[in-house]
C-alpha cells in the first residue's frame, strides 16, 4: 500500500469511529434535555432520575466524541495539505467557524451541566443541557456545509496563478443545495439513533428488570420509540429529496448506487442483485420498474443516466481517467443503510404494540431486539457516509480534485502507517473501555437521588458532582 | 491594518489564550502524579479543572481552525511537516480527555491506576511537545520551494526548539502548581505552593535561556523587550507566590506565559513559517494567506462571535470560582 491508500483508510477508519458518537451526541443531547424539562415542569422524581441515567450514559459517549473529533480537524492538514491547500479558502472558513460557535459552546455549557447541579439555579442549569444540545446543531450545520462543498462545489473561483479554489460567494456555501437536503437527513438521522438508544435500553430494563422502575422506563421507551418513528419517517422524505439532488449534482454516484450500467429511460429500482454487479453474469435479479426514476427525478417516466455514458461524458470533460467509484461499494452500502432504517422503525412499531395499555413483553426475541435496536439507526449512519464518500470517489472535491491528488506529498509511508495504527489500536482499546462501561451503567439502572444540601461557597458538603 | 496582519494577531491571540488555560490544566494533569497523595487528593486536583478543561482545549481547535481558514498554506505545511510530533499530542490528548471523564466511574485501584498514568502522560507529553513546535515555526524549519516540509522527525528536536519544550513543560507545571493554590482547601494548597516555588525556582535557568537565544536569534528589539517583561512576571510570580498571594501568583504565571508567546509571535511576524533553507522560501503573512474576500468574513464572524465567548467562557469559571478540598469529594470505598 502507498501514503495515499493508506491516508484513505485512516481518514476511514478515524471518521466512520468518530462517527458512531457523534449522532448519539446530537439526538440524545435534546431527548436529555427534554427529560430534565419535563422534571422542571412536572417536578415528578423519575424525569430526573431518567435524566441523570441518560445522561451519564450521554457523557461517557460524548468523552470520546471530543477526543476523537480533534484528530478529524488535524488530519487534514497531516495527511491531505494539498488538498487543504487547494480548497483551504473555502473550507477553512465553516471549520473556524464550526470550533467558534459551536465548540465552545458545547464544552462550555456542557461542563456548566455535569458539574452545576448544585451550583446554579434550576432553571438556569436547564438551560445550559438545551444551549449544549442547540450548539451540536450549529456544529452539523457548519460540518456539512464543508462537506457539501466537497459533493458539490458552489460559490468559488478557480484561481490559475495560485492553482487554487477562491471563494466568491460564502452565502452560496452555507445554502448549497446539497446543505439543505443533507442537513435535515443527517439531523433526523441522529434523532433515529438517539431513540433508538434510549428506547432499546428501556426496554432492555422493562423485560430484564420487570419489577425495577418500571413506570420510569415504560416513559423512556414510549420517548425513545415515538423518536425513533417519527424521525425515521422525516429520514425518509428528506432522503428521497437528497436522492434527486444527488442525481442532478452526482449522476454517477446515482448511478453506481443502483448499478445502472446503461442509461434507462424509465429506470427500474434494484432490489437485489446476485451475481456479479458490473452486469455480466446476473444470477437473480429483483427490481421495481420505474422506481429509480421517481427516486431520482420525481416522475415515473424520466430517463436516469447509467454508468457507462458518465463514463464517456466525464472523459471528455476532464480528460481520460475512471470516473466511477466502487460498485459494489456504493450498491451494497446505499442498500444497507435503508434496510437498517427500515428494520429499526418496524421493530419500533413492534416494540410499542407489544407495550400497548400497560403490557409488559417478557420474551427472549423482543430482548434480542432490544439489544440490536440502538445499533440498526447507528450503523445505518455509518454506510450511509461510506456511501456518500465513497460514491464521491474518485473525486475529493467533485470535478475540482481528485483524491489521488489532495494528499500530502511530503509525508512517507511509514508516518502515515505509524499514524494509522496508532489510532487504530487506541480507538479499538477505548471502544471496548466505552462498551464495558455503558453496559455497566446501564444494568445499574436509574441512579438514586441524593439528599438536597443547601451549598454556599463556604460549605464543605461534597460537591453534587465531581470527577 | 491589512487583514492578513489582523489575523496573525487572532491566531497569536487564539495560542496565546490556548498556552495560557490549557497550560494551568496540562500542570494539574502532571500534579496528578507527583502532588496528591492518595485518591481524594487526585480527586481534588482533577476536579480543580473538571469543568473547564474541555473549554480550554476548544482554544487548540479554534486556533487550528482559524489558521486553516485564514493562512491555509501555513495550515498544510505545518500539520504536514509536523506530523509525528502532532500525532503524538493527538494520541496524548485523547487519552487524557478520555481519562477525566472515565476515571472516576469505577472504583478498583488498578482502574484508577491506569487512568491517572493517562493523565499525566496525556499532559506532560503536549506540554512539552507544543513547546517544540512552536519554538521550530519561529525559528524556521527546512521548507522547500513548493511549501513543504522537507526535514524529517529528528530535524524538529533540534537543542533550541527541545530548550522550548523544557520550558513550556516546567512552565506549565509551576502554573497548575499556581493554580492549583489558587483553587484549593487544606494541606494540598500549601504544598502546590511549595512545590510550584522549588520547581519555579529551577525552572527559571531554561526560560532565561530561552528568552536569551530567542533574543539573539530574532534580533528584534521587541522581541527583547517582550522576553524581559515575560521574566519580569515570572520573577513576580514567584516572589507573590511565596507571600502568599495567590490570585496575583495566578495572574502573573498567565502574564509570563502569554509574553513568552508575544516574543515568539513578534519574532516569527511578517513570516509565519520561515525556512531554513532560504528565505526566499518563507511562508509569510501574504504568500500564505486566503483571500482577502475570506479574511473580511472571518473577520466579521471573529469579531461578532470572540466577545461572546470570552464572557460566556468568563461566566463559567466564576461559576466554578469555589475552592475545593478533600472534604467536598464524595466518599467511596475503593476495591482492589
Amino acid at each position: 500500500m502507498d501514503a495515499l491508500e493508506i491516508a484513505q483508510w485512516q481518514f476511514g477508519i478515524t471518521t466512520v469511529y468518530h462517527f458512531f458518537f457523534v449522532p448519539i451526541t446530537i439526538g440524545t443531547s435534546f431527548l436529555v434535555a427534554g427529560l430534565q424539562t419535563a422534571w422542571f415542569r412536572t417536578h415528578k422524581e423519575k424525569y430526573l432520575r431518567l435524566t441523570k441515567f441518560f445522561g451519564k450514559l450521554f457523557l461517557i459517549n460524548f468523552a470520546l466524541g471530543v477526543a476523537t473529533g480533534i484528530v478529524q480537524e488535524f488530519q487534514f492538514g497531516m495527511n491531505w495539505s494539498d488538498y487543504s491547500r487547494f480548497v483551504g479558502d473555502i473550507f477553512g472558513a465553516p471549520l473556524a467557524i464550526e470550533g467558534l460557535l459551536a465548540f465552545f459552546l458545547e464544552s462550555t455549557f456542557l461542563g456548566l451541566w455535569i458539574f452545576g447541579w448544585d451550583r446554579l439555579t434550576p432553571k438556569l442549569h436547564l438551560m445550559t443541557i438545551w444551549i449544549a444540545a442547540i450548539g451540536t446543531l450549529l456544529s452539523s450545520y457548519f460540518i456539512l456545509a464543508a462537506n457539501s462543498f466537497m459533493q458539490n462545489p458552489v460559490g468559488f473561483e478557480f484561481n490559475a496563478d495560485k492553482g487554487r479554489a477562491e471563494l466568491t460567494d460564502f452565502g452560496a456555501v452555507l445554502t448549497n443545495k446539497v446543505l439543505l437536503v443533507t442537513f435535515p437527513h443527517q439531523i433526523l438521522a441522529c434523532f433515529m439513533v438517539a431513540g433508538a438508544f434510549v428506547g432499546g435500553i428501556a426496554m432492555w430494563q422493562i423485560i430484564r428488570h420487570p419489577d425495577r422502575d418500571i413506570e420510569a422506563f415504560r416513559t423512556a421507551f414510549k420517548l425513545g420509540a415515538v423518536t425513533l418513528l417519527v424521525s425515521g419517517l422525516g429520514t425518509i422524505v428528506s432522503g428521497d429529496f437528497q436522492g434527486k439532488v444527488m442525481t442532478e449534482v452526482q449522476p454517477m454516484k446515482m448511478a453506481a448506487a443502483e448499478g445502472l450500467y446503461e442509461t434507462s429511460e424509465p429506470a427500474p429500482f434494484s432490489i437485489l442483485t446476485i451475481g456479479t454487479l458490473d452486469g455480466s453474469k446476473e444470477v437473480y435479479k429483483l427490481e421495481i420498474p420505474r422506481l429509480l426514476s421517481y427516486l431520482g427525478t420525481g416522475s415515473f417516466d424520466e430517463k436516469v443516466e447509467g454508468i457507462n455514458s458518465l463514463q464517456t461524458q466525464y472523459e471528455q470533460l476532464y480528460g481520460p481517467g475512471e470516473y466511477a467509484p466502487n460498485i459494489p461499494v456504493s450498491y451494497w452500502t446505499f442498500r444497507i443503510m435503508i434496510t437498517l432504517g427500515a428494520v429499526a422503525m418496524a421493530a419500533g412499531v413492534w416494540m410499542l404494540w407489544a407495550t400497548r395499555r400497560g403490557r409488559a413483553p417478557t420474551s427472549r426475541w423482543m430482548l434480542r431486539a432490544a439489544i440490536a435496536l440502538p445499533f440498526l439507526p447507528l450503523f445505518a449512519n455509518s454506510f450511509g457516509w461510506i456511501f456518500t464518500e465513497m460514491g464521491r470517489q474518485p473525486w475529493i472535491v467533485f470535478g475540482l480534485m481528485r483524491t489521488s491528488d489532495g494528499v500530502s506529498p511530503g509525508t512517507t509511508t511509514t508516518e502515515v502507517l505509524t499514524s494509522l495504527i496508532g489510532f487504530t489500536a487506541i480507538y479499538g482499546v477505548l471502544a471496548v473501555i466505552e462498551v464495558k462501561l455503558l453496559l455497566m451503567y446501564i444494568q445499574r439502572g436509574l441512579p438514586d437521588l441524593p439528599t438536597d444540601v443547601p451549598d454556599d461557597d463556604d460549605s464543605d458538603a461534597p460537591l453534587a458532582f465531581a470527577y | 491594518m491589512e487583514l492578513t496582519t489582523f489575523w496573525f494577531i487572532l491566531i497569536a491571540v487564539l495560542w496565546i489564550g490556548y498556552l495560557v488555560l490549557e497550560g494551568f490544566d496540562f500542570g494539574v494533569g502532571m500534579l496528578v502524579g507527583v502532588l496528591a497523595q492518595d485518591d481524594k487528593e487526585r480527586r481534588v486536583l482533577i476536579n480543580t479543572i473538571g469543568p473547564l478543561w474541555d473549554g480550554n482545549e476548544v482554544w487548540l481547535l479554534v486556533a487550528g481552525g482559524a489558521t486553516f481558514a485564514a493562512f491555509p498554506e501555513w495550515y498544510a505545511t505545518l500539520f504536514s511537516g509536523f506530523y509525528l510530533p502532532l500525532f503524538l499530542i493527538l494520541i496524548a490528548l485523547i487519552v487524557r480527555g478520555v481519562a477525566f471523564e472515565f476515571r472516576g466511574k469505577r472504583t478498583t485501584r488498578a482502574w484508577r491506576r491506569n487512568w491517572d498514568t493517562a493523565i499525566v502522560f496525556g499532559s506532560a507529553v503536549p506540554a512539552l511537545l507544543w513547546g517544540v513546535a512552536l519554538a521550530n515555526i519561529v525559528h524556521g524549519v527546512p521548507i522547500a520551494e513548493n511549501k513543504e516540509y522537507v526535514g524529517s522527525f529528528f530535524d524538529l528536536l533540534n537543542p533550541y526548539a527541545l530548550l522550548g519544550g523544557v520550558v513550556t513543560l516546567t512552565v506549565f507545571f509551576v502554573h497548575g502548581c499556581v493554580f492549583v493554590a489558587l483553587k484549593t482547601v487544606g494541606d494540598i494548597r500549601t504544598r502546590a505552593t511549595k512545590l510550584g516555588l522549588k520547581v519555579g525556582v529551577a525552572a527559571a535557568v531554561p526560560a532565561v535561556a530561552f528568552v536569551v537565544w530567542t533574543g539573539l536569534d530574532q534580533d528584534k528589539l521587541t522581541v527583547w523587550l517582550f522576553g524581559l517583561l515575560a521574566v519580569i512576571a515570572y520573577v513576580a510570580a514567584l516572589g507573590l507566590a511565596l507571600k502568599g498571594r495567590e490570585l496575583l501568583a495566578f495572574a502573573a504565571t498567565s502574564a509570563a506565559i502569554a509574553f513568552v508567546a508575544v516574543m515568539l509571535f513578534v519574532g516569527l511576524f511578517p513570516d509565519v513559517m520561515p525556512s531554513s533553507l532560504d528565505s526566499a522560501w518563507n511562508l509569510t503573512t501574504t504568500n500564505a494567506a486566503s483571500t482577502h474576500y475570506t479574511l473580511v468574513i472571518m473577520s466579521w464572524v471573529a469579531v461578532v462571535f470572540t466577545p461572546i465567548v470570552l464572557m460566556y467562557q468568563s461566566w463559567s469559571y466564576w461559576v466554578f470560582r469555589k475552592r475545593i478540598g478533600v472534604q467536598h469529594i464524595p466518599t467511596e470505598v475503593l476495591a482492589k
